[in-house]
């Protein structure tokens, strides 16, 4: 039994935000209460610290298996439980590409013996991810995705993409993509503007991803199925979701970190700030911070992408897309939207839990019976993140040496403390 | 007293003093290289690396040149012979060079930044003789000294670029060193080479597509080189751009009498320039190549003399 | 380190004296005005050499060309040349092939200086003959180079300093010896 004492217990579900204990008794929430007392348990004192449900990224890449240089789940966990994430869904884009159940079933297994955190995996919308025939979904599922993309990549085509959404509808899976139109992308390296031009760098023009955006969210009507949008980065593809809210479509969107604290003008010659989609412009930006604020957006998720340093250290346009993510998303939600009073702090905390987990049909909340996973966070707490340190086998990021107010204290998975500062 | 640059990488990061600097500096090598003895003992026992990742034979040529009237020697890697085809990584491949103990590296390379990449992981002065769509530093110096000599000053006058602005280093790096000087810069192309985020580059550039107006007035008339592997995709035909875009005597007669033509090389006659145009009296295109050797052997002497004082070379007790 | 004046070598008036009497010692040891031309070291060679030139004017009527060297690029020392060297220009506008040449500076001392301006010299012909005129020799030579024209020799040790100061170039006239102190 462990007892979570003196702290500050945020639960979105209920609009609960008061001075309550928490006990864990084994893997479920056994009590929550005020002055809560039991001999013999072990005490978490979270005195001057938040209590939240256990957070969890809808996006990230953990490169196990093939690309174990990069990741693995063992590494990837460990690094997302230090970031306060008690489940991450990792997208199919390995080697193999998880689009069997047996690639599935070594995630999930692999998870189990290695992993600091749940694993949830996301499996392939077409085989090898390639947009021609459909993965084996349904297998998958009963091996344990949570939900389908291709990516890396769009689903490749809209006829594709209505077959994947009449399938998945039937399995009660969302269609996670990844929007970008191949023709405008065109190998840009960077979004399209005054910066792209001063670099001298190939540019991506914002359409790439609204036009795409627009097309899942036409198919969503036509089909009825779950679409969600992954990594949005313009406010051409939140209108489109926006629009498809008011509709009473079932479209749900998720913004990263570094897309909510970063623009393009950010961009350097230093492949840590080269990521798909890419640094948007400052009013793309705003915009992405009005739609966390006002629930247009329904996740913040970290599309951590570990990269080995000798892949990223090459030219600019010849780098991977991505930087890691974990360990420093929940220090930016606070410093980028909490402390300067764009977004409270309940909903970056429904930003972390409820939002994600009715994206996957899942409820998050803080009550008896319920699995004990909590993320205990201080709002507070001053530091500095050093990649070097990071649990990542990468340490592919721009944050490195960035100052923060604000960072998860204690990760708890199942009743046991996978990380704590 | 100007600071000395430990790398030549951009013209955007220069002050108008230094850019005076550089071309005050180059006008000894002006006079160099009228002398019948064109070898100086300057650089001897130095060696300068050309780093060529990109097939070129002007620029490499004219900085080859330059390191060996300074007396230096030089290194070449060539695009053709380079490890890159056999997978080696730009780091590895210039941290290979520099472990030959070269006093600079001039370096073009088909990746915007990709100078700016080594130069801040070697410990020796890098010169971008060219990279991606980025800047072409001394293609912009040699032209400015171009336009001094010829105009008396740099200052002021109405310059009209004219051709694939957006894929253009040359078009960067003079916009950024002109734009210094108090030009008023026209910038003329297809309009899709020609977004509106060029106007970003500077304060005050002016965009058209039309041609005839782009030259009015102008001082000075600036032609690009038409990359060919554009016109294929995507596409716009060889013959539209002719029309459109061409240099032509008649064109030229809308811009001032005595208005200078310039153009980077190489030139394709007959694409983007009328052959009368190119050899005519306001043509500058030879200057240009002389002019090039001067500015590069001027930064040469400036980075590798400065460098040398701020570290003793090895073989000097 | 401090620079302190020791005394001075010549006044205004001595340099004027002295340069008449070199100005007469160059046309006669080189059989008249005809083929003679002065070249001038940056910096302070180069006044010396228009001053020489305009005396020789007066007394002999001839117009002696006079070109100005910039030894920067000659210099034997990179790596002690300071972290900012600046390259002036060399103004030699006449063929120095078959000329009799006399190199014009202030100081004579290590004798670098000298034969740097020589290399710059044959960079552009090839001279009958060139001959040394400076206004002070100071001694301390590192390289077998002497002058044919000496306007004052001058014993130093290695701390002294001889500045030239002329109107040209400092606003003032006259030679001093300077010594750096601890």
């Amino acid at each position: 039994m462990l007892l979570i004492k003196n702290g500050r217990l945020l639960d979105p579900a209920s609009k609960t935000d008061a001075a309550l204990d928490v006990l864990l008794d084994g893997e479920r929430i056994a009590k929550v209460g005020a002055h809560l007392s039991a001999p013999g348990a072990d005490l978490f004192d979270a005195k001057g610290l938040i209590v939240a449900p256990g957070f969890i990224d809808l996006h990230c890449h953990l490169r196990e298996p093939g690309q174990e240089m990069s990741e693995t789940i063992e590494t990837g966990t460990r690094a997302a439980a230090r970031g306060g994430f008690t489940a991450v869904c990792c997208m199919p884009n390995t080697q193999p590409v998880n689009d069997s159940a047996s690639v599935t079933r070594g995630i999930v297994e692999r998870a189990a013996a290695a992993g600091s955190v749940r694993v949830w995996p996301i499996g392939a919308a077409s085989m090898g991810s390639k947009g021609e025939a459909l993965a084996e979904i349904a297998a998958m599922k009963a091996a344990g995705i949570v939900a389908v993309s291709d990516d890396g990549k769009p689903v490749a085509t809209a006829r594709l993409m209505r077959q994947v959404m009449d399938y998945c509808n039937a399995l009660d899976l969302p269609v996670m993509d990844h929007c970008e139109d191949p023709s405008l992308f065109a190998g840009g390296v960077m979004r399209e503007g005054a910066q792209s031009m001063r670099l001298g760098l190939a540019g991506i023009p914002a359409q790439s991803e609204s036009i795409c955006a627009g097309r899942d969210v036409e198919i969503a009507g036509l089909t009825g199925a779950r679409l969600h949008i992954a990594h949005m980065s313009t406010r051409g593809a939140l209108e489109y979701v926006r629009a498809a809210k008011k509709q009473g479509l079932r479209v749900t969107s998720e913004v990263t970190p570094h897309h909510f604290t970063l623009t393009d003008e950010d961009v350097r010659y230093d492949t840590h700030y080269k990521m798909n989609p890419p640094l948007a412009s400052r009013e793309d930006r705003d915009a992405l911070i009005a739609g966390l604020a006002d629930g247009s957006v329904d996740a913040i998720a970290t599309d951590h992408a570990p990269h080995h340093p000798a892949s990223k250290d090459v030219e600019f346009d010849r780098a991977p897309f991505g930087i890691t993510g974990f360990e420093t998303a929940v220090a930016l939600g606070l410093s980028e939207l909490v402390h300067p009073g764009k977004v409270s702090l309940m909903r970056l905390v429904e930003l972390f839990t409820t939002g994600p987990a009715r994206v996957l049909g899942l409820e998050r909340k803080i009550a008896p019976g319920e699995p004990a996973d909590l993320t205990i966070f201080s709002d507070t707490h001053e530091w500095t993140f050093r990649a070097a340190e990071s649990a990542s086998k990468s340490h592919n990021t721009p944050f490195d040496g960035r100052a923060f107010r604000g960072a998860p204290m204690a990760t708890i998975v199942a009743g046991r403390i996978a990380f704590r500062r | 007293m100007l600071q000395r640059l430990p790398h030549l990488l951009g013209i955007e990061t220069l002050t108008s003093e230094q850019i005076t600097f550089f071309l005050d500096q180059s006008k000894p090598f002006q006079e160099f290289q009228r002398h019948p003895l064109k070898k100086l003992a300057t650089l001897r026992g130095r060696t300068v690396a050309l780093a060529f990742f990109e097939p070129s034979t002007r620029t490499r040529i004219s900085f080859s040149t330059a390191a060996s009237r300074l007396g230096a020697d030089t290194m070449q890697l060539q695009a053709e012979s380079s490890s890159l085809k056999k997978g080696e990584s730009l780091i590895d491949t210039v941290r290979t060079l520099e472990a030959m103990r070269p006093d600079s590296i001039v370096m073009r390379h088909s990746s915007s930044g990709a100078p700016a990449f080594v130069a801040e992981r070697l410990g020796v002065p890098v010169v971008n003789a060219g990279d991606g769509t980025h800047e072409h530093p001394t293609q912009a110096l040699l032209d400015a000294l171009t336009i001094r000599d010829r105009k008396g000053t740099l200052e002021g006058w109405n310059i009209t670029i004219l051709g694939d602005i957006l894929h253009s280093r040359v078009a960067r790096s003079n916009i950024f060193l002109l734009s210094k000087f108090g030009a008023r810069i026209t910038l003329c192309g297809p309009a899709m080479w020609l977004p509106r985020e060029v106007e970003s580059l500077a304060p005050g550039l002016r965009r058209t597509s039309r041609t005839e107006e782009a030259l009015e007035g102008a001082d000075v008339v600036m032609v690009l080189r038409v990359q060919t592997e554009r016109i294929h995709e995507p596409a716009l035909a060889v013959e539209d751009y002719i029309l459109g875009y061409q240099l032509t005597a008649k064109r030229l007669q809308l811009a001032r009498p005595d208005a200078l033509v310039m153009h980077p090389g190489p030139m394709i006659r007959g694409l983007e320039i009328d052959p009368s145009v190119a050899d005519g009296p306001q043509s500058c295109v030879l200057e240009q190549v002389t002019n090039g050797l001067a500015v590069r052997m001027a930064l040469l002497y400036h980075l590798v003399s400065g460098a040398a004082a701020d570290a003793p070379h090895p073989t000097k007790e | 380190m401090r620079v302190v004046e020791k005394r001075q070598l010549l006044s205004a008036e001595e340099i004027s004296r002295t340069l008449q009497r070199l100005a007469h010692e160059i046309v006669e040891k080189s059989g008249g005005a005809g083929d003679l031309a002065l070249i001038g070291v940056r910096r302070r060679g180069v006044p010396l050499a228009e001053r020489l030139a305009k005396l020789i004017r007066g007394f002999t009527h001839a117009q002696v060309p006079v070109g100005t060297l910039d030894i920067t690029l000659y210099r034997d020392d990179l790596s002690t040349i300071g972290p900012h060297p600046v390259v002036q220009s060399t103004e030699i506008d006449f063929p120095v092939d078959d000329r009799e040449l006399v190199i014009v500076d202030d100081v004579l001392y290590t004798g670098r200086t000298i034969r740097a301006a020589m290399n710059g010299l044959f960079d552009l012909g090839r001279p009958r003959r060139v001959r040394l005129c400076v206004l002070i020799d100071r001694g301390h030579r590192e390289l077998p180079v002497e002058a044919s024209f000496i306007g004052r020799g001058v014993q130093t040790t290695d701390s002294e300093i001889v500045e030239v100061r002329l109107q040209e170039t400092d606003g003032e006239e006259r030679v001093v010896l300077v010594d750096r102190v601890p």
